[in-house]
């Protein structure tokens, strides 16, 4: 991909000039796109029962190497790739974040404890639903492990998408992580309909987004003559009046971004695809996809559209006030666990746009902060979800979670604890990461923004709370699901998503620290 | 000052507590009980050894100051102190918590066909929520009151909706929502205050000692209290956010109840004499002749709805919201007599909501946890003693003079007039439904022929007793004698009307001269 961006620099810039790239700088993402390449290899080659425990020691060496490479690269301020990509404090922190998320969200994909029959994948994807086919690959054991190259290649695409700095780049990266996670949310074991449908919905919407983005981009780059955002953002200054055209081409390229986000009014596919998709493929894309997707975003407004802030501050209002409002009120009629969450991400996306809107060092730190905090609350939420079961696999609605505080008093007690945290409530890191996001807000003038987030809290406070009072204040029924006991994978990532989201609750100093010094974005 | 960090570990003790109690075996129910009312005695110890450091003649209005950087980027610290008033709230809570717990001893037992919570976790619970309210009374950074303030609201709510009655899931959720929606406006407010501190300091702060005596202008001020004003109205409750109490009330244990309107409702007026006037002081001046009517309204409106009420918890509930009335009043007069009242109100409806309370709960358990009054009749003849002590109950509840109620009323109506002759005579007349309604329920309940069902009642057992004994001593001790209170409160009060800036009107009511020469500078 950086060949890609190099050649279309190279063609603008006459004579060429053999381009100079900075491994150190370009590791993380390469690890972790090598190690995507080699688990193609690994499913193509490798005998069948060695298959699993090569691809899973692959994903988490090369996950942990993308990790500590991105460690590695703490303080390192500048560009790579030609300028294609952008390595600052900011940009290290939410890669690394990703890179933290997307070893949770294996853990969650390994699991293969909590049903008899295997992980929550399809053995073969390609077998038709209920065929003999699809029954003898699922009797004799047969599974591809396809997911995991699917898996790596869509980390490693998250990985570029808060770095790029261009709008090349940023297109790339948009495809390089979706298109995997189309073909992921496709492949869950049971209810195999619902989640292929859930895949071409997500798949034929985030198509057209990515549309919208490219002809975005491609009116910025006629504007500015320049798809780098410095450069787009020295063109929008210099030539102030002429911004008619430039406005569309900013609705549409965030417009492509927001869909991403899951933001009002390009949010329709976010239930259906967190409902339809495997559970451990919606948490681990309902985490990582809002790191990667708001640092593009935050990049993208503050970097190359910083100039015209009083233009797409006000239309950013609107949305940020819509989707707080339409996910919080849509959340409560909700009588599945996995769409109310899913309506829950959308009001979440809301509140930390609030953030994005500020426009100023401190939004930017507290979205990455809230982003962050948002990102380990929900692999835990997707954990338990997983564990509570009946004789039909994952038993998702509501009235099947009556009186678990009864019958699993710890269990419960942890899903209460994420619901108080994305409700807001003190000593959870959902209460800091609102009041930094609005105090950011605030300060920037948007009183009447957080007015209505407030307001939307409350709502989505109902919600949330409304799931505790099944758990714990309702009597177990027959239909009561049971928590099944999870290997030590899902164990990990729920122990990892609980501990975030209470220390950073009592103590955010240490984050926000490195949130702050990490500095706003290259220019 | 010590440096021992007195209030850190008041505040801890309940806490590691709360936890050891809730890891007990489920087998044991006695055990956790037995623990929890050990570790609540001990927190009292640890009340009683602070107070008796506590120096009250000192110009130092706050002691057992502590004060550490929690949250640098926020400018929020881990900072605590108290003053006069906010030592006598924390000695209420320590006080009621253990006659609480003692009381509630058989309240949750397992199996129990109503709620739905162990034994252990009723407990343990209690004692968490007897921390957090330690910290709302001690704490002297807003941030740091605001995580105490929202966190306490989830124990209480536990409390609630797995052990109350049959609406307990309707009025926890009730409860719950009525108090974010408070908790949530104030925290935009905070954070409005935050931004307002960072415009005039250059860098923002919720430390309560910067943010007293910060010139905000008036327009801003105006919003910012209000925001802070709603949330704590509602927890008060003032006419017309009260709605939430009743059905909470009616819902919960006794002993819930008891901590639910007798210490935490109180955070409410606290909040608004520790928050609202000295950080907004040209507001709380604006805003005060609504309040005022908005409490003599309260004062009216929950001694009426008292009068007609059949379910004693929902009485008691009603006639709570006509005291806060006169509370709230008390405060918002801006008199020494009036604010050093309203602290010993608070204090005294602490305990005869107690009393009220636990007595009205020992009689409901005797008849399968009946609140109905007209299932009740001539309980004296069989429980003279728990007649007796329910008689106690009400007449403290309506300020019968040598109760530490009386004194409290006294004190409020007396500042009232000071300031506005018709507001107190207006308030006064409150005083004569309150014992009209306290009255009828002792004739109904206690007096004439035994009711139905009620003749082989048995009379209160030696630990009933033990609950009810210390809180009638205190109604009485304080009664005939509440220098302790007013000679801790007096100073505080003092630095409050000198921050708002009010005088004590001329001529001064020569009751407590010395106050109010402190006052007037």
């Amino acid at each position: 991909m950086n060949a890609v961006a190099a050649v279309v620099r190279t063609v603008e810039a006459t004579p060429w000039v053999m381009p100079t790239l900075d491994y150190t700088l370009l590791a993380p993402v390469l690890i972790v796109l090598g190690a995507g390449v080699v688990s193609v290899l690994f499913e193509a080659f490798l005998p069948r029962s060695a298959r699993r425990p090569a691809q899973l020691t692959l994903v988490f060496l090369s996950l942990i190497a993308a990790l500590i490479a991105v460690i590695n690269l703490q303080g390192s301020r500048g560009t790579a790739g030609v300028g294609a990509l952008a390595i600052d404090g900011p940009g290290l922190i939410l890669q690394g974040t990703v890179v933290v998320i997307a070893i949770l969200g294996a853990l969650l994909m390994a699991e293969r404890g909590l049903d008899p029959n295997g992980d929550a994948f399809a053995a073969r994807a390609s077998s038709l639903p209920g065929s003999e086919d699809e029954r003898q690959f699922t009797a004799r054991g047969y599974f591809q492990t396809e997911i995991w190259a699917f898996f790596l290649f869509a980390v490693g695409g998250m990985m570029l998408f808060p770095v790029a700095n261009d709008l090349l780049m940023m297109f790339v990266a948009l495809e390089v992580m979706s298109l995997p996670l189309y073909l992921l949310a496709g492949m869950a074991r049971r209810r195999r309909l619902l989640s292929q449908e859930a895949a071409l919905k997500y798949f034929v919407l985030g198509a057209f987004s990515s549309a919208f983005f490219l002809y975005g981009a491609a009116l910025l780059y006629g504007f500015s003559g320049s798809i780098s955002f410095p450069e787009i953002a020295t063109a929008l200054s210099a030539k102030t009046g002429e911004t008619g055209l430039v406005l569309v081409a900013i609705a549409l390229v965030v417009a492509g971004l927001l869909f991403k986000i899951g933001a009002v009014p390009f949010h329709q596919w976010v239930p259906d695809v967190y409902q339809g998709a495997p559970t451990p493929v919606t948490g681990f894309m309902a985490a990582a996809v809002k790191v990667a997707a708001f640092g593009a975003l935050l990049r993208l407004l503050y970097v190359a559209l910083g100039g015209l802030r009083w233009d797409w501050s006000p239309m950013l209002w609107v949305i940020a006030a819509l989707t707080m409002l339409v996910g919080a009120i849509l959340a409560l009629t909700q009588t599945d666990i996995k769409r109310m969450i899913a309506y829950s991400s959308i009001a979440q996306a809301g509140f930390i746009l609030v953030g994005v809107i500020a426009a100023s060092p401190a939004g930017l730190a507290g979205s990455i902060f809230y982003v962050i905090a948002y990102s380990f609350t929900t692999i835990g939420v997707f954990a338990i979800i997983s564990m509570v079961r009946d004789k039909n696999g994952e038993a998702t609605h509501l009235s099947k979670w009556a009186g678990l505080g009864r019958t699993s008093p710890f269990i419960a007690s942890l899903f209460a604890i994420f619901m108080l945290a994305l409700a807001g409530i003190p000593l959870t890191s959902g209460f800091i990461g609102k009041f930094s996001v609005f105090t950011a807000a605030m300060s920037a003038g948007d009183n009447w923004l957080v007015i209505i987030a407030v307001v939307a809290s409350l709502v989505a406070a109902f919600f949330y709370m409304r799931v505790v009072v099944l758990m714990f204040f309702s009597e177990p029924t027959e239909a009561t699901a049971t928590v099944e006991i999870p290997s030590v994978f899902t164990t990990i990532a729920l122990a990892a998503g609980a501990t975030v989201t209470v220390l950073l609750g009592i103590f955010p100093q240490p984050l926000l620290d490195l949130i702050l010094n990490a500095g706003v974005f290259v220019r | 000052m010590n440096s021992f960090p007195w209030l850190t570990v008041l505040g801890l003790v309940p806490l590691v507590g709360s936890i050891v109690v809730a890891l007990l075996p489920k087998s044991k129910p006695a055990l956790a009980k037995q623990l929890a009312f050990a570790i609540s005695l001990a927190v009292l110890a640890l009340v009683v050894v602070i107070a008796l450091q506590f120096d009250g003649s000192t110009s130092a209005p706050f002691q057992f100051v502590e004060f550490h950087d929690w949250i640098p980027a926020f400018g929020v610290t881990y900072s605590l102190g108290v003053d006069g008033i906010g030592l006598v709230l924390i000695a209420l809570s320590a006080v009621l918590v253990p006659i609480t717990i003692l009381a509630g001893w058989n309240d949750v037992e397992e199996p129990n066909t109503e709620s739905v919570g162990s034994v252990k976790g009723y407990f343990a619970l209690i004692l968490a929520l007897e921390t957090l309210m330690i910290g709302v009374f001690a704490a002297t950074d807003v941030f740091l009151f605001y995580v105490f303030f929202e966190a306490m609201l989830i124990p209480v709510y536990f409390m609630i909706g797995r052990y109350g009655g049959v609406q307990r899931s309707y009025a926890a959720m009730k409860f719950l929502i009525y108090s974010l929606v408070g908790g949530l406006f104030m925290l935009a407010a905070m954070i409005g205050l935050f931004v307002a501190s960072a415009q005039i300091l250059g860098k923002g702060t919720f430390n309560w000692f910067a943010l007293v005596g910060l010139n905000i202008d008036p327009t801003t001020q105006k919003f910012l209290f209000l925001g802070f004003f709603f949330a704590f109205a509602i927890k008060a409750p003032l006419w017309p956010f009260h709605t939430w109490l009743p059905d909470a009330a009616g819902a919960s244990k006794p002993g819930t109840a008891v901590l639910l309107i007798g210490v935490l409702d109180k955070v409410g007026t606290f909040g608004m004499l520790r928050y609202c006037l000295p950080i907004f002081p040209s507001a709380s001046d604006f805003y005060a002749p609504i309040i005022i009517a908005l409490a003599v309204i309260g004062i009216f409106y929950g001694a009426f709805v008292a009068l007609g009420q059949n379910d004693l918890k929902r009485l008691f509930a009603y006639s709570s919201m006509s005291h806060f009335g006169f509370i709230i009043l008390g405060i918002f007069v801006f008199t020494s007599i009036g604010i050093s009242g309203s602290t010993v109100y608070m204090v005294a409806h602490g305990l005869s909501t107690a009393a009220l309370f636990l007595t009205a709960g020992f009689l409901m358990q005797r008849r399968n946890g009946s609140s109905l009054l007209s299932d009740y009749s001539g309980v004296n003849k069989p429980a003279p003693v728990l007649a007796g002590f329910f008689l106690f109950a009400a007449l403290s509840s309506l300020a019968l003079p040598g109760l530490v109620s009386f004194v409290g009323e006294f004190m409020v109506l007396l500042g009232t007039f000071q300031r506005y002759m018709w507001v107190g005579g207006l308030a006064t007349l409150g005083i004569v439904i309150t014992a009209a309604y306290v009255l009828r329920v002792y004739q109904k309940s206690m007096t004439g022929p035994v009711g139905n069902g009620l003749e082989g009642v048995k009379d209160l057992n030696g630990r009933e007793i033990t609950v009810l004994v210390p809180i009638v001593l205190l109604t009485i001790f304080l009664g005939l004698y509440p220098a302790p209170v007013l000679n801790v409160v007096n100073p505080a009060v003092d630095t409050v009307m000198t921050v708002i800036g009010a005088t004590n009107p001329e001529p001064t009511v020569g009751l407590s001269s010395t106050t109010s020469e402190g006052a007037q500078q």
